[in-house]
């Protein structure tokens, strides 16, 4: 086995040219998946029997809570790659999750509140799974403003790699949190080993929804990785082909 | 399709729930172009100086 598909992905302009060749084969899928999700679940499945049709507030808040965890995950990963072997790539993926995975919090912690209010009878408990969460947010907003408040890139990329390594405990942390405490939240019930404990009808809709959102995610990192690429690199020649209009 | 609308009782939260969600998906795409125009233009900068010098 050769290894050098990953040199190649240490390269800034052969990453240059392959996020901006992958891009819309990301995109849009994730546009036709995220569309299909949404018509299965607001207009196919069958409502819930204990929350009616307020249970479809899961098709939104489900792939959120879903992008929050793994796009935090492929930073820690991506800062570590970086950390440990050097490579300025894999710090430019590390500093693009983390204005998404950000958003996708933020859109976790609300839709999540939506849903408490009518089921729990409040928009918000300082409960394992929602405040581990909410630290979520945080790692995510301290990880930007500490790259933001660092003027040598690669100080950034190093301080930041060792910060967002540091935050990764958190997330079996937030997963586990309705096993370990005694949550509000309800147990994992799609990516439980059991049996699906929903109805086709139901399920498909949401898998759907999780894979269109992860698609969008790749999308949008390829897109941000671009400008992180070309903001690492200052005079290299690769950037004159690269930039020309 | 008022019945859809009322979401069974539940339209004041599924409603704001799909918006804010969609709100972010939206903004992330709008956001990483605007990022990716911000570099291309200042990359375009750079270099253009460094053209002249040299």
């Amino acid at each position: 086995m050769t290894w050098t598909w990953f040199h190649r992905l240490g390269s800034p302009p052969y990453v240059y040219a392959l996020a901006a060749r992958l891009t819309p084969w990301f995109a849009w899928p994730a546009a036709v998946l995220i569309l299909a999700g949404l018509w299965g679940g607001l207009m196919l499945a069958p409502p819930d029997y204990q929350q009616g049709e307020g249970f479809r507030i899961i098709y939104v808040h489900a792939p959120s809570a879903w992008m929050s965890l793994m796009v935090y995950t492929t930073m820690a990963v991506a800062a570590a790659v970086g950390l440990i072997w050097r490579i300025k790539v894999a710090h430019a993926v590390a500093a693009s999750c983390a204005p998404i995975g950000a958003s996708f919090t933020f859109a976790a912690l609300v839709t999540g509140a939506l849903w408490g209010e009518p089921m729990w009878g409040t928009y918000w408990e300082w409960d394992p799974r929602l405040t581990s969460e909410l630290i979520l947010l945080f790692l995510y907003l301290g990880y930007m403003g500490l790259r933001a408040g660092i003027e040598d890139p690669q100080r950034a990329d190093r301080a930041g790699a060792v910060l967002a390594i540091v935050g990764v405990v958190n997330v079996p942390i937030i997963h586990y949190s309705v096993t370990w405490w005694n949550s509000l939240h309800q147990a994992p019930s799609v990516m439980s080993l059991a049996k699906p404990k929903m109805p086709l009808s139901m399920l498909t809709p949401l898998l759907l929804m999780l894979l269109g959102f992860t698609l969008f995610f790749v999308a949008v990192l390829l897109v941000r990785l671009r400008g992180e690429v070309l903001s690492r690199e200052r005079t290299a020649s690769w950037m004159r082909e690269a930039v020309a209009r | 399709m008022s019945d859809f609308l009322a979401m069974g009782g539940y339209a004041a939260f599924v409603w704001p729930a799909y918006a804010v969600t969609f709100a972010v998906v939206v903004l992330n795409i709008v956001w990483a172009r605007r990022t990716l125009a911000r570099s291309l233009a200042e990359a375009r900068r750079r270099l253009s100086v460094s053209g002249e010098r040299s």
